[in-house]
């Protein structure tokens, strides 16, 4: 009867268990990856290296999500909250203080950490549809709050504000596409292997700990309040930085761009990518970016539709995202080395 | 004092609204254990069959129970087609799934029948109620019509075979499926159940906001919001919690300096966090143990 009985238990859990090496790529191919990326800018058009630019910045943000979401076990629906005020807090500080524009990041990281870690706080109480709830809440306040009169001054109200978008520094002979995007790069390394390592550590371990079962967790001595509200803190602060490298790209901010679709968004590409699976952010990254595009151009009309199917397809084929096509890959690549 | 009453009235009557669409959420989250995001573009597909229906000449009652006869079926057909094969995949990619079939519905809705606003007919009439200005005889029509609903479905749970299956596959499903009940059709008679009560929510609903196919993005949000503050394992619950939400709104867009429409919706939600902070299950949800 028990054995019955802890079925249904698992059943019930939100997030899957994924173990944490299952959790990266091997370095090799990290590192094949990394060269694609710092190659490939140079034989393609501006457009293009903007799009890349905007695929690693939602990338950042996914990610963000997926260290709560596949780390912790917390669901949020908040995140272009996050974004939001990233991108706000850069494009304050550089357009009405005159503060260098990568000097703004590690600044909106560290507002949007104490701004996650103290909204974690609250969130404590609740989790599953509950959590979903309040984060929510969040998202749809957000934009109405940045309109907010007394704030007008700062946030340019309904209008938003216009962002200056940086040269290349020394002189360099780069289009400042080109230059965002490196300078979008290196962030984005940075974050990535801060990322892994944090996982990998004793306070990754607590998360996980708390994802696959907070009850014994706790029993087992970890600070369940103090990890729960450290990732919604570190979640924020990651998808604040990808607030401020969006709203340098996009060289805008206004309430407007961050609702609650941009929240689903990055929901979306966490599941696309797999849950619990930190390269995968970038592969559902790419998905949001691209595939709306691709239903719009298939059929003007019908494109919420053809997204919608085409989401349906991914989801079938692979109900565990992109990562189950890496283990397969990974498979396929042993039973050879085997032979 | 006078204030106050009226707007509570005000907010019952919107109220009413929200508890109709949060009582269709908690139907689907009985069956399933998920809340479907797709459950308000369900509804409003449902009354524009029926309004389709009307427009080729059927009349108001007889496009009422097509519709609600449609909308079943749709509902057994959807999760048969669609979430059937998702039932073995994680919970989160079920939810995915649930924004895709969203994004087909609205997209088809606005296809088949463009985004102008339509004027939707009421069987009940809009003169005020008993006197007052500020509920309609339709208002008062629909908090009967909720208060129907909810009386059947209290009786279709606790006094029918049936109903006694559907809660017993939704609890326990190992236990459910070894004294022989089907979980899995009764999955699918939840989602047709919950599609129909969605339609009816829907058909009541479009003569106050009109009829377009973007009519349930703010009232899903308001009825999920009830659901979860009345407790989304009790149908009670979500039809208090559906007036609670509608008297709160009405009550902060009055008294609260600043809040215009725009800030109504937060504020609501602040409010329902607030209460959930204390009772983390809702007002009248049973607390789920977990076993370790």
């Amino acid at each position: 009867m028990s054995a019955a009985e802890e079925v249904v238990a698992e059943g019930h859990e939100a997030v899957e268990a994924v173990p944490k090496r299952a959790m990266t790529l091997g370095t090799g191919t990290s590192l094949l990856v990394l060269a694609a990326l710092l190659i490939v800018p140079a034989f393609v058009k501006n457009f293009i290296i903007f799009q890349m630019t905007m695929l690693l910045i939602y990338g950042l943000a996914v990610l963000a999500l997926n260290i709560l979401t596949g780390g912790s076990g917390q669901f949020s629906l908040g995140q272009s909250a996050f974004y939001a005020v990233g991108a706000y807090t850069s494009a304050v500080l550089m357009e009405h203080a005159n503060i260098n524009y990568a000097l703004t990041i590690p600044i909106s990281a560290a507002v949007c950490f104490a701004f996650g870690y103290l909204f974690g706080k609250p969130a404590l109480r609740l989790s599953g549809v509950y959590l979903a709830l309040a984060t929510f809440a969040l998202a749809t306040a957000m934009p109405q709050l940045l309109k907010l009169n007394f704030l007008e001054h700062w946030t340019g109200g309904v209008q938003g504000l216009v962002v200056t978008k940086p040269d290349a520094p020394f002189g360099l002979p780069m289009s400042q596409d080109m230059w965002l995007y490196y300078f979008t790069l290196v962030v984005t390394v940075a974050i990535y292997i801060f990322s892994v390592n944090l996982l990998r550590s004793r306070s990754g371990r607590a998360f996980m700990a708390i994802r696959d079962n907070e009850i014994a967790a706790s029993s087992m001595g970890v600070n369940v309040a103090l990890y729960k509200t450290l990732a919604f803190g570190v979640s924020a602060g990651i998808t604040g930085v990808a607030g401020s490298l969006g709203a340098i790209a996009v060289q805008f901010v206004a309430p407007d761009s961050y609702t609650i679709t941009l929240a689903i968004s990055l929901f979306l590409g966490m599941v696309v990518g797999g849950v619990g699976w930190l390269p995968g952010s970038f592969v559902g990254a790419a998905f949001i970016i691209f595939v709306p595009n691709m239903a719009e151009s298939i059929s003007k009309g019908l494109s919420g539709a053809v997204f919608g199917v085409l989401l349906f397809l991914v989801i079938y084929l692979v109900p565990h995202g992109a990562r189950q096509i890496a283990i397969l890959g990974q498979q396929f690549v042993g039973k050879l080395r085997k032979n | 004092m006078e204030l106050f009453t009226n707007q509570v009235l005000a907010g019952i009557a919107t109220g009413a609204i929200y508890a109709c669409m949060a009582l269709a959420v908690v139907m689907i989250y009985q069956a399933i254990d998920h809340l479907n995001f797709a459950q308000g573009e369900m509804a409003m597909f449902s009354t524009f069959i029926s309004w389709q229906l009307m427009q080729w000449g059927l009349s108001y009652w007889a496009a009422f129970v097509l519709t609600l006869a449609f909308s079943f079926a749709a509902g057994i057909a959807i999760e048969r087609i669609l979430f059937k094969p998702l039932a073995k995949a994680p919970i989160l990619t079920n939810v995915a799934g649930f924004i895709a079939l969203f994004a087909i519905i609205n997209s088809s809705a606005g296809l088949i029948w463009d985004f102008t606003i339509k004027q939707y007919p009421t069987p009940f009439g809009s003169a005020p109620f008993l006197g007052s200005q500020l509920i309609s005889t339709h208002q008062a029509g629909m908090i009967g019509v909720t208060v129907l609903l909810l009386l059947g479905l209290y009786f279709f749970f606790q006094y029918t075979r049936i109903g006694l299956a559907m809660r017993a596959a939704a609890s326990v499903p190992e236990s459910a499926r070894l004294v022989g009940i089907n979980t899995s059709w009764m999955i699918a008679l939840g989602w047709g159940m919950a599609t129909a009560i969605g339609s009816i929510a829907g058909m009541l609903i479009a003569p106050v906001v009109f009829l377009e196919p973007n009519m349930m993005g703010g009232v899903l949000i308001y009825g999920f919001a009830a659901a979860v503050l009345g407790g989304l394992s009790s149908p009670f619950g979500a039809v208090v919690g559906g007036f609670l939400v509608g008297v709160f709104e009405n009550l902060a867009g009055t008294y609260i300096p600043g809040v215009g429409n725009e800030l109504k919706l937060p504020i609501a939600l602040a409010l329902i966090i607030s209460v959930l902070v204390v009772k983390p299950a809702g007002l009248f949800g049973r607390h789920i143990v977990k076993r370790v």
